[in-house]
C-alpha cells in the first residue's frame, strides 16, 4: 500500500509537471529563423566582437534580420562570407581587402626611457591613468600587454624587448588589441601594406629627439625622397598613403631615426633575396 | 513582523548560503568573473528559490505529509525544482531574450544548485509556515546574491593584481572565498531576536 502511494504520488506530481512543461513549452515557443542555426555553424565561433555584434550568434541574428552584410565577419573572411551568402542566398559584395594589426611603435625600453618608476596594476589602462603612464613618450607603448590578453587568436605575444609583436598570419583583424590600447598605438593596416611609420607620436622634433631615439620626428626626409608623393606629414608626424605606396623603399632608408619599417611580405622577400 | 525581518537578515547574514552554510559553491566560483553576469545569476537564483520555497512547502503540506511520504521530501522537491527552472527558463526565453542570453548555461544550471534543495528542506526542518518560507527562500536568495556580487568584485580587481603563478586563478578564488567566510563570521554576534524585538 506504501508503494503504492509513494509511486503514484511522485508519478502523479511528475506527470503534471510534465504535462505543464509541455502546455507552456507550446504556449512560449518560439519561432527562430532555421538559417540563423546555420550561419552560426558556418562562423568562426571565437565571440570575438570584431563584428560589433555581441558574438558570433549575434551577428547570425542581425544577418539574418538583414541588418548586416553577409561578409560582416572580418574573421572568417572570404571564405565565411560566401558560405554565408549561400545559406543567406545571395551574392558577396566585393572582396573586402585583408587587414592586420600593427603595432605603431618601436618605443622599448632600450629607446624610450621611463619617467618614473610604475608599480600599479599590470595594465595599460591603468598605467595610463597614473599621471599619463611612466614612458617618457606620451604617445609610445607602456608595455603592459592588455592587447595581448584581449586577443583571443593567440596572434599578439610580448616580443623580448617589452613591445607587442603581431604575429601577422594569425591575426584577423579583429580589433580587439585595437580597442584594448589606450594610446592607439595598434591600427588595422592592409596585410599588403609593407612600408609603415612606426612611431605615433605628434610632439615636435625636439621633443621627441630628447624622449625616443626610434620616434618619428617629422623631419620630411621622407616626403622629399617620396618618388610617388605617398607620404606627407601632418602634426610632426609622416604618413604613409597605402594606395599610392610602392613600396620602394628609399624612404625607409632614408629615414633619420629608422621609423619608417619595411614589414610584412615584401619584407620576408627582400630578407630572402639578401641572404 | 518581527520574526519575518529575523528570518530575512538570518538568511541574509548570519546564515548566508555561501558563507556560512557553504552550498551552492558551483556558481559561486563559476559565475563570479564578473559583477555583471554575477548580478544576473543572483537575479535568477532568488526567482528560482523564492517560487520553489513556496511551491516545495505545498507539496510537502498537501502531498507528502497527508500521504505520511516524508522521505520522499528530496526527490519529490529536486522534481519541482527541476520543473521550475525549465518553465522559467522557457518563460524568459519569450519574455526577455536579453536577460535569457545574459544568462546563458546558467539558468539551467540552478537546478543542481544545492542551495535551492537546501532552502526548499531547511523551510520544512525548521517548521516554518507558508510565508516564512517564502521569506526565507528570498532571503537566502539574497544572501547568495551579496555574496556573489562582492565576491565578483573583489575577482574582477584581482584580475589585474599582481599574484604569484601558482595562486592565479582558483587557488586565489578559493583563498578570497575563504577570507570572505571568516569575514562573514562576524555577524554571528548579530543578537537579531533582541535587535526586532522577539524573544
Amino acid at each position: 500500500m506504501i508503494y503504492l502511494k509513494a509511486v503514484l504520488s511522485l508519478g502523479l506530481m511528475g506527470a503534471v509537471f510534465g504535462l505543464a512543461l509541455a502546455l507552456a513549452a507550446k504556449k512560449f515557443a518560439i519561432e527562430q529563423d532555421p538559417r540563423q542555426d546555420r550561419i552560426v555553424e558556418v562562423l568562426p565561433g571565437a565571440n570575438c566582437g570584431g563584428c560589433g555584434f555581441p558574438g558570433c550568434s549575434g551577428l547570425a541574428a542581425a544577418i539574418v534580420a538583414e541588418k548586416a552584410p553577409v561578409d560582416g565577419c572580418p574573421v572568417g573572411g572570404p571564405a565565411v562570407a560566401a558560405k554565408v551568402a549561400a545559406i543567406m542566398g545571395v551574392e558577396v559584395g566585393a572582396a573586402k581587402e585583408r587587414k592586420v594589426a600593427r603595432v605603431l611603435c618601436q618605443g622599448s625600453s632600450d629607446n624610450c626611457g621611463s619617467r618614473f618608476v610604475y608599480d600599479g596594476l599590470s595594465d595599460c589602462k591603468a598605467a595610463q591613468l597614473v599621471d599619463g603612464g611612466a614612458k617618457a613618450c606620451v604617445y609610445g607603448c607602456l608595455g603592459l600587454g592588455s592587447c595581448v590578453a584581449a586577443c583571443s587568436f593567440d596572434a599578439l605575444h610580448m616580443g623580448p624587448d617589452g613591445l607587442p609583436v603581431v604575429d601577422e598570419e594569425e591575426c584577423t583583424s579583429c580589433g580587439r588589441c585595437v580597442a584594448a590600447c589606450p594610446r592607439g598605438i595598434i591600427q588595422l593596416v592592409p596585410a599588403a601594406q609593407s612600408v609603415t611609420v612606426l612611431c605615433r607620436s605628434y610632439a615636435r622634433g625636439a621633443e621627441v629627439r630628447k624622449t625616443c631615439k626610434v620616434g618619428c620626428i617629422g623631419c620630411g626626409l621622407c616626403v622629399k625622397v617620396c618618388p610617388t608623393g605617398a607620404v606627407t606629414v601632418e602634426n610632426n608626424l609622416a604618413v604613409i598613403d597605402p594606395a599610392k605606396c610602392d613600396a620602394c623603399g628609399k624612404c625607409v632608408e632614408k629615414c633619420p631615426t629608422k621609423c619608417i619599417v619595411m614589414k610584412g611580405a615584401k619584407a620576408s622577400a627582400d630578407a630572402l633575396a639578401a641572404s | 513582523m518581527g520574526e519575518i525581518l529575523v528570518i530575512f537578515f538570518g538568511g541574509v547574514l548570519l546564515n548566508n548560503f555561501i558563507l556560512s552554510r557553504f552550498l551552492g559553491i558551483c556558481p559561486f566560483i563559476g559565475v563570479s568573473k564578473q559583477v555583471e553576469t554575477a548580478t544576473g545569476m543572483g537575479m535568477a537564483v532568488v526567482f528560482v528559490m523564492g517560487v520553489a520555497s513556496v511551491v516545495t512547502w505545498m507539496v510537502e503540506h498537501y502531498i507528502l505529509m497527508p500521504l505520511g511520504l516524508g522521505y520522499l521530501r528530496t526527490i519529490a522537491f529536486i522534481l519541482v525544482i527541476a520543473a521550475l527552472v525549465q518553465l522559467v527558463e522557457m518563460v524568459i526565453q519569450k519574455v526577455s531574450p536579453v536577460l535569457y542570453k545574459a544568462l546563458g548555461i546558467y539558468l539551467p544550471l540552478i537546478t543542481t544548485n544545492c542551495a535551492v534543495l537546501g532552502v526548499a528542506i531547511l523551510n520544512i526542518t525548521e517548521k516554518y509556515n507558508l510565508l516564512e518560507a517564502a521569506v526565507n527562500g528570498i532571503a537566502g536568495a539574497s544572501g547568495f546574491t551579496l555574496a556573489i556580487v562582492l565576491f565578483a568584485a573583489i575577482r574582477e580587481r584581482m584580475d589585474l593584481a599582481p599574484i604569484p603563478e601558482s595562486l592565479k586563478g582558483f587557488p586565489m578564488a578559493l583563498i578570497t572565498a575563504g577570507l570572505m567566510s571568516i569575514a562573514f563570521l562576524g555577524f554571528v554576534g548579530f543578537r537579531l531576536k533582541e535587535l526586532f524585538g522577539v524573544m
